[in-house]
């Protein structure tokens, strides 16, 4: 019994990562229906470049170098983003193909420059005291606090998006742009300013999920594949563009590869991809996705 | 106000809008004429939502070319066809996109006080509403802006007689408040109870300018502009 809630409780624990790093690219693709296969590469700029900061600060037994690693991994991957978004992207908008390959080719390009830079050696954040050790939990028994944490921000990256989309007149925009953009562009708002708003927001919450990922479990080479993959199947599995949706498919693919991972660890990945074809078969366009 | 000189469209093959010539001052002007005469593809390209070559022209404001958000500030607003309201929007948020303030000539509450059936749909969105309702909230839409001139692309279509009784006061209002008004129009009716003078579109020109009461007496030019009769429409 304590083993199945401890599996169920990583299990939420790692849906709420994926939650953050792919409501980020869902978003984008849902204004913009760029697939931005580089968005794995906005998570690792995020927390190298956080690591980058947090590491001197942290030696010098800074307390708030963790505290300050956040907001610099969201800033940069930002930044990365709108870049990618200013630089490639908006000269192709509405050419779905292309953008795909091209970020594929950014996520190469970042992949080695990162390898240059920081080398192969896994690095991670450790976690200010307050947020380290464990907590006493029913059922549970001992659990990291820190993985509590990533709930809790999971929660307020939820909360606070729903917030912006329903009551913000960005939020206005977004909606509206995803419904017709020539329309949005003829009520008088510039649509390439909004898509850049956008896509700056989303490769912050890939920055986030970055500092917040890399305080979890280790940073390294490699990761940007694992969670662009892992962002493609939930938004696959919730449906592309809708942040619900997201949080469903979050937490099914979080459980799924935990619970695979108790019981039958070799065969483990084969769950999550089943359960995506189970979802292509039965709703094609995601579990809370419209058709198009 | 607007003036269009020249102006070609092209879609590939197709030469859409083969040279259009037009102004609208004060005076409201409807556009008639058959379906697939290049009606909407006018409205679109002085919106800027196809790409044209030739003049267009608002006040001195070049507009040829610019994106529709830049012709949007400039003055211009559309009702386009099909009203193309936003589905994941309500009634009340497609008014607070465009909203400008309490100070503005047009404002939410004068665009609720105009058409009240939107007061009461306030809360529903873009795809629950009737036809006629859609209608009211392109208008109101376009209205919010605050425009010099609106371009209304069949905003009768498919509405009731009654509401297109309405909607004919409401457009006379518009002329009197001195916003300019073009007008494109298969409902004759409405064309002739609103504007005073009426453009014919043929293959992608302005043929003709006509008095409405012209038009409006003469079933030989409305056979030979138009395909059909008014009494059959």
């Amino acid at each position: 019994m304590a083993l199945a809630a401890t599996v169920v409780l990583n299990g939420l624990t790692l849906a709420a990562l994926y939650f953050v790093v792919a409501s980020g690219f869902s978003l984008i693709f849902g204004l913009m229906r760029t697939v931005n296969m580089a968005h794995g590469s906005l998570y690792l700029v995020g927390a190298y470049i956080a690591y980058a900061v947090f590491e001197p600060l942290y030696d010098r037994e800074a307390w708030y170098a963790w505290y300050l690693a956040v907001p610099v991994g969201m800033a940069a991957a930002a930044l990365a983003g709108v870049a990618m978004q200013k630089l490639l992207l908006g000269w192709m908008q509405g050419q779905e193909l292309r953008q795909a390959l091209v970020t594929i080719g950014v996520s190469i390009v970042v992949a080695d420059q990162l390898l240059a830079h920081f080398g192969g050696t896994p690095r991670q954040f450790l976690a200010p005291d307050a947020l380290f050790g464990t907590t006493e939990l029913p059922l549970v028994g001992r659990y990291p606090t820190f993985r509590l944490v990533q709930i809790a921000v999971a929660v307020a990256v939820g909360l606070g998006l729903w917030l912006l989309l329903a009551r913000t007149k960005l939020g206005l925009m977004v909606r509206a742009g995803v419904d017709d953009q020539t329309m949005l562009s003829a009520c008088g708002v510039n649509v390439p300013r909004v898509a850049l708003a956008v896509f700056a927001l989303g490769a912050a919450l890939a920055g986030l999920g970055g500092v917040i990922g890399a305080t979890a479990q280790p940073l390294a080479q490699g990761m940007d594949g694992r969670f662009l993959l892992t962002s493609l199947v939930v938004v696959i599995v919730g449906g592309m563009g809708s942040v619900p949706g997201t949080a469903v498919g979050s937490v099914l693919v979080g459980l799924a590869e935990q619970i695979g991972q108790a019981l039958f660890p070799t065969y483990a990945v084969i769950l999550t991809f089943g359960l995506m074809v189970a979802v292509l078969a039965v709703r094609p366009q995601g579990l809370m996705g419209r058709s198009a | 106000m607007l003036v269009v000189r020249d102006l070609h469209v092209r879609f590939g093959q197709a030469h859409i809008l083969q040279g259009v010539d037009l102004a609208v001052g004060p005076e409201p002007l409807a556009i008639v004429g058959r379906n697939g005469m290049g009606k909407t593809t006018l409205c679109q390209a002085i919106m800027g939502m196809v790409a044209g070559r030739g003049q267009i022209s608002l006040d001195d404001t070049d507009l040829a070319g610019r994106a529709p958000n830049r012709v949007a500030r400039a003055g211009i607003a559309l009702v386009p066809q099909g009203r193309r309201t936003f589905p994941s929007l309500t009634v009340d948020e497609h008014l607070r996109l465009v909203d400008q303030g309490p100070r503005a000539r047009w404002t939410r509450a004068r665009a609720y006080e105009t058409f009240p059936r939107l007061a009461e749909r306030r809360r529903n969105g873009g795809t629950q509403l009737s036809g006629g309702e859609q209608q009211m909230l392109a208008i109101a839409r376009a209205l919010l802006m605050n425009p010099r001139l609106v371009i209304m692309d069949e905003p009768s279509e498919g509405l009731a007689p009654v509401i297109v009784d309405h909607l004919a006061g409401v457009l006379r209002g518009l002329t009197a408040e001195g916003i300019g008004l073009l007008l494109v129009e298969q409902n004759l009716r409405m064309a002739t109870a609103v504007c005073d003078h009426v453009a014919v579109m043929v293959t992608g020109r302005i043929a003709a300018t006509l008095q409405a009461t012209e038009l409006a007496g003469n079933e030989d030019l409305q056979r030979r502009y138009l395909g059909v009769a008014a009494g059959h429409h």
